[in-house]
């Protein structure tokens, strides 16, 4: 067992500072493992997330060491020596400790037009989908919505615009819609308009921080972006999309 | 009395897992208001975490599935202790539930023809778990939560409910705070729904998450609910065991089904050594026959790495405890052997377990598509829960209380088949939605007792006047009552340990009662892990005390005094409800009589 220094931002809205606490760690710890340690033995009421500790939940973000990261899966043997340093994302607003208000995410998604099926195919009541179809949704839905993507783009954190652009998380939520194979939802307009795509500039950020490894700039943004392109310049593509729906793309 | 708001609805649901979803989605569907509380964020709760899929004799893979049949394979895992009308019920309703998720956005892994994509998993005779890749509860979960957030409910992220509120017997709603700002909220309802999900805190270790705290177990039976089979807790046979940071953590069934093998340190695969007279029918006899399984040969017999949990968890501390384990104390579970048979297996892997690979790879650096993985035993379900009536999910015993999910009792008697949690959610999730949202539509209006608020006021706040000092803090008080039911209530349990561990129970009951909390109201999850510990204990409790009843080995329950299964035991249940002095009282219920056309199913499929 080693000892290793950690600087944990505490506080809240009103204020706050890095606190210092020295943990001894054994082999494999996670930061996470570390927080509970300091939980437990020198501050039972630091605020923190997390519920699975194996990186299927999202609830665990945090900046550790200035980088937007999962606690429970960022390994100490992983991390540069020195001490590591702990605090809550900072495209949101502040709760407590590493805890922000992240409610904002589930009011955008509302926003969102939901999954509209066609008719099913079978007399049961199912559709027939291949393998094919479903792929390309499929990378989509694996995000566990840490929001990881939203706390390191500039637009909603260097910029603020939350009222503006639903972030990259929200493109991958409409972009699961768009490419399942059984919906007929439109929300290309939106996408332009309330959902303010057009904002990203493609630094592709948010793709590198993503835990699940969705390629969010290139699989999710640029499809949906090229979509309100079409749409807006070309009437004739427009038209086509009325009368197929968007199934089958 | 200290400031709340009174939120007041037909219906409220507490817990938003797969179960409290599908309850909120049916009881607005049946046009009353829903109100939905969960401790987390959304989208959060456990069913997150499921892995391997959701059982349904959907008959996509192989036609000879049905309903029967997966009725008669829920029975005989369950050891007969089941309640059959729910395993009835179950078994016939999960297709139509799981097709339906399609319609809300889901997108299930596909067969060649178009159709849900099935596979094989422990005690299921043929191919029967829908999934998507190894992340099916996400799937699950986002699909209910993004549907269900179109449907008018009234969600309370991050809200605990410490105590339900009763009037004449009846349940008229719950007492809770938020935990952002440890405000107090009242809610009045006509329906109240449990779906907290299990018990796995109370134990050192688990695949489950701090919210397993067996809260909804614990209010219920604090509101004079009965609880049925707490003395079979599941212990999953492939957890983690190294490094130390992950022990635990669940390792997939889904493994095996794909064709991992189970080996001891000889290199040996210990599961052919000794078979269950009830699977030696269905179980291969050499490797080769159990591979060709795995293929799909309709004429191939299970591989003995798919029997039922309590046997494999049993079988993998037995190699252990005669020294052929890991050097971390488990045993290896093999995917990578498959390369013998299949071209390309690395990338097969990586699509077939794409999280396991992740987990293991990040987390133990270990690469699954070359290397053993190291697994033991860890603790993961619990069969036991709230008794409710297999039809409706109410209480038995509490008018206008329902229960769904993990916290309810009965579907899966002595152990659980792998898969049979998800689609349990989703049938007796949308039962105890529907008949909630009729019981609120028939029953009046109910009133609160401002006493009864006062007294949840005043506990819910105990414990931040009480000093902090004066115990060990309520972190390490839980990691205590996690010894104790490791070593002497786990796994493999006996007389002896198991009265002890009674007595400790008790006398952590007393110190948990006692607990003060450092902090503030804001965020402070030292003061929330005070208010969660007197719920644990009392689940510790009643898994204790039922054990200790239950002088035989069954399902789950194994004691080292009792080895065998005892014909004797197969007729009743333990059912456990809160005495008249406050004390914790244990009896005997038999099990009712079944249907005969049950009874014939159940001989047809034994063969
Ligand atoms: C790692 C893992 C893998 C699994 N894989 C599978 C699988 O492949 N197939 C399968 O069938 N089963 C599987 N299971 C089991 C299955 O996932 C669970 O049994 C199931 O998800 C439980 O669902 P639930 O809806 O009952 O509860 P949960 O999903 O746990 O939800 C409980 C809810 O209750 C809330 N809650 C709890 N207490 C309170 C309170 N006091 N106040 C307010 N809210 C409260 C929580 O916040 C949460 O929202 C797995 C389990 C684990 C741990
Ligand atoms: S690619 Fe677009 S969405 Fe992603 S971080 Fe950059 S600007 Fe934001
Ligand atoms: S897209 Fe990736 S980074 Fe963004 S919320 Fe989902 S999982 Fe997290
Ligand atoms: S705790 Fe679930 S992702 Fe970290």
């Amino acid at each position: 067992m080693a000892t290793t220094t950690f600087k944990v931002w505490r506080g809240d809205s009103a204020g706050g500072e890095f606190q210092t606490y020295e943990v001894e760690v054994d082999h494999g710890y996670v930061v996470l493992d570390a927080i509970h340690q300091i939980q437990a033995e020198q501050a039972t009421d630091m605020a923190v997330r997390w519920n699975c500790k194996a990186g299927k939940c999202g609830s665990c973000s945090a900046e550790i060491n200035g980088m937007p990261r999962l606690m429970c899966m960022t390994r100490l043997d992983d991390l540069p020596e020195g001490p590591v340093t702990v605090e809550p994302m900072r495209a949101f607003p502040l709760l407590r400790d590493l805890v922000t208000d992240v409610s904002w995410n589930y009011e955008v998604k509302a926003s969102i037009k939901q999954f509209t099926p066609k008719a099913p195919d079978n007399a049961d009541g199912s559709w027939h989908m291949e393998q094919y179809d479903v792929e390309r949704a499929q990378e989509f839905r694996k995000c566990i919505e840490c929001f990881l993507c939203q706390d390191v783009c500039h637009v909603l954190r260097d910029h603020a615009m939350h009222d503006r652009f639903a972030g990259p998380r929200h493109y991958v939520y409409a972009a699961n819609l768009e490419m399942n194979p059984i919906d007929t939802g439109d929300r290309v307009a939106a996408l332009r308009d309330e959902l303010g795509i057009g904002y990203c500039n493609i630094t592709k950020c948010c793709t590198k921080v993503c835990p699940e490894g969705i390629t969010i700039t290139d699989n999710a943004i640029i499809p949906l972006k090229e979509r309100v392109v079409d749409r807006s310049y070309d009437p004739l593509a427009k038209l086509i999309s009325l009368v197929k729906g968007n199934g089958g793309d | 009395m200290a400031e709340h708001q009174v939120i007041e609805h037909d219906v409220i649901v507490i817990g938003a897992g797969g179960a409290g979803l599908r309850a909120a989605v049916e009881a607005a569907a049946q046009g009353v208001s829903v109100g939905l509380i969960c401790k987390s964020l959304l989208g959060k709760a456990h069913t997150v975490m499921a892995e391997g899929g959701v059982a349904a004799a959907l008959g996509n893979v192989d036609e000879r599935d049905n309903w029967k049949v997966h009725f008669a394979d829920t029975m005989r895992g369950g050891q007969y202790l089941n309640n059959w009308r729910m395993a009835e019920l179950h078994a016939q309703e999960s297709p139509a539930r799981v097709r339906e998720l399609e319609g809300w956005g889901a997108l299930m892994d596909r067969t060649p023809d178009g159709k849900i994509l099935q596979r094989n998993f422990g005690g299921h005779a043929y191919p029967r778990l829908a999934h998507v890749g190894d992340r099916t509860g996400l799937e699950m979960i986002r699909t209910l939560q993004d549907h269900g957030i179109h449907q008018g409910l009234d969600v309370h992220m991050e809200v605990t409910v410490t105590r339900l509120l009763m009037e004449g017997g009846r349940c008229v709603g719950a007492f809770a705070y938020d935990r952002e700002k440890g405000r107090f909220r009242v809610f009045k309802a006509k329906a109240v729904v449990i779906a907290t999900g299990g018990i796995g805190r109370a134990f050192l270790v688990t695949s489950n998450s701090w919210e397993y705290t067996g809260d909804g177990h614990a209010l219920a039976y604090e509101a004079g609910a009965e609880l049925v089979d707490m003395e079979f807790v599941q212990f999953h046979p492939t957890g983690m065991v190294w490094p130390p940071s992950v022990r635990g953590i669940l390792v997939t069934e889904g493994v095996r089904g794909e064709g991992g093998i189970l080996k001891n340190s000889e290199g040996k695969r210990f599961m052919f050594d000794d078979i269950p007279p009830l699977y030696v029918d269905q179980t291969a006899d050499t490797p080769e026959e159990g591979w060709r399984y795995v293929m799909g040969d309709r004429e191939a017999r299970r591989p003995p790495e798919l029997l039922t949990r309590d046997h494999v968890a049993r079988k993998i501390v037995k190699e252990v405890k005669e020294g052929r384990g890991s050097p971390h104390g488990g045993v290896y579970l093999d995917i990578a052997w498959i390369k013998e048979h299949i071209k390309d297996s690395e990338a097969h892997i990586k699509k077939k377990l794409p999280s396991m690979y992740h987990q293991f790879k990040e987390l133990a650096g270990i690469d699954i598509t070359k290397e053993p993985m190291e697994v033991g035993p860890t603790t993961h379900y619990a069969m036991g829960g709230i008794r409710v009536d297999g039809d409706t999910q109410m209480s038995t015993t509490v008018p206008g209380l329902f229960a769904a999910g993990e916290c309810a009792g009965g579907l899966h008697g002595a152990n659980r088949l792998g898969g049979n949690s998800l689609s349990d959610l989703l049938v007796f999730g949308k039962r105890a939605g529907e008949h909630a949202a009729k019981f609120a539509q028939s029953n009046g209006a109910v009133s609160l007792r401002d006493e009864a608020v006062a007294a949840a006021e005043a506990d819910a706040l105990a414990p931040l006047g009480r000093d902090p000092g004066g115990d060990v803090g309520p972190f390490r008080l839980q990691y205590e009552l996690q010894v104790i039911m490791q070593d002497k209530a786990g796994i493999a349990r006996e007389g002896e340990g198991l009265a002890e561990a009674h007595a400790e129970v008790l006398k952590l009951k007393a110190r948990a009662a006692a607990m003060g909390s450092s902090g503030n109201r804001e965020f402070n999850p030292g003061w929330h892990t005070t208010l969660d510990l007197p719920n644990l204990v009392t689940v510790s409790e009643a898994v204790v005390m039922a054990a200790q009843a239950r002088k035989e080995s069954r399902g789950a329950h194994s004691r080292l005094d009792y080895l065998t299964k005892d014909p004797a035991w197969a007729t009743f249940n333990h059912v456990i409800k809160k005495g008249g002095d406050g004390s914790m009282e244990i009896r005997r219920e038999d099990i009712p009589p079944m249907r005969q056309e049950l009874k014939d199913i159940i001989t047809e499929e034994q063969g």
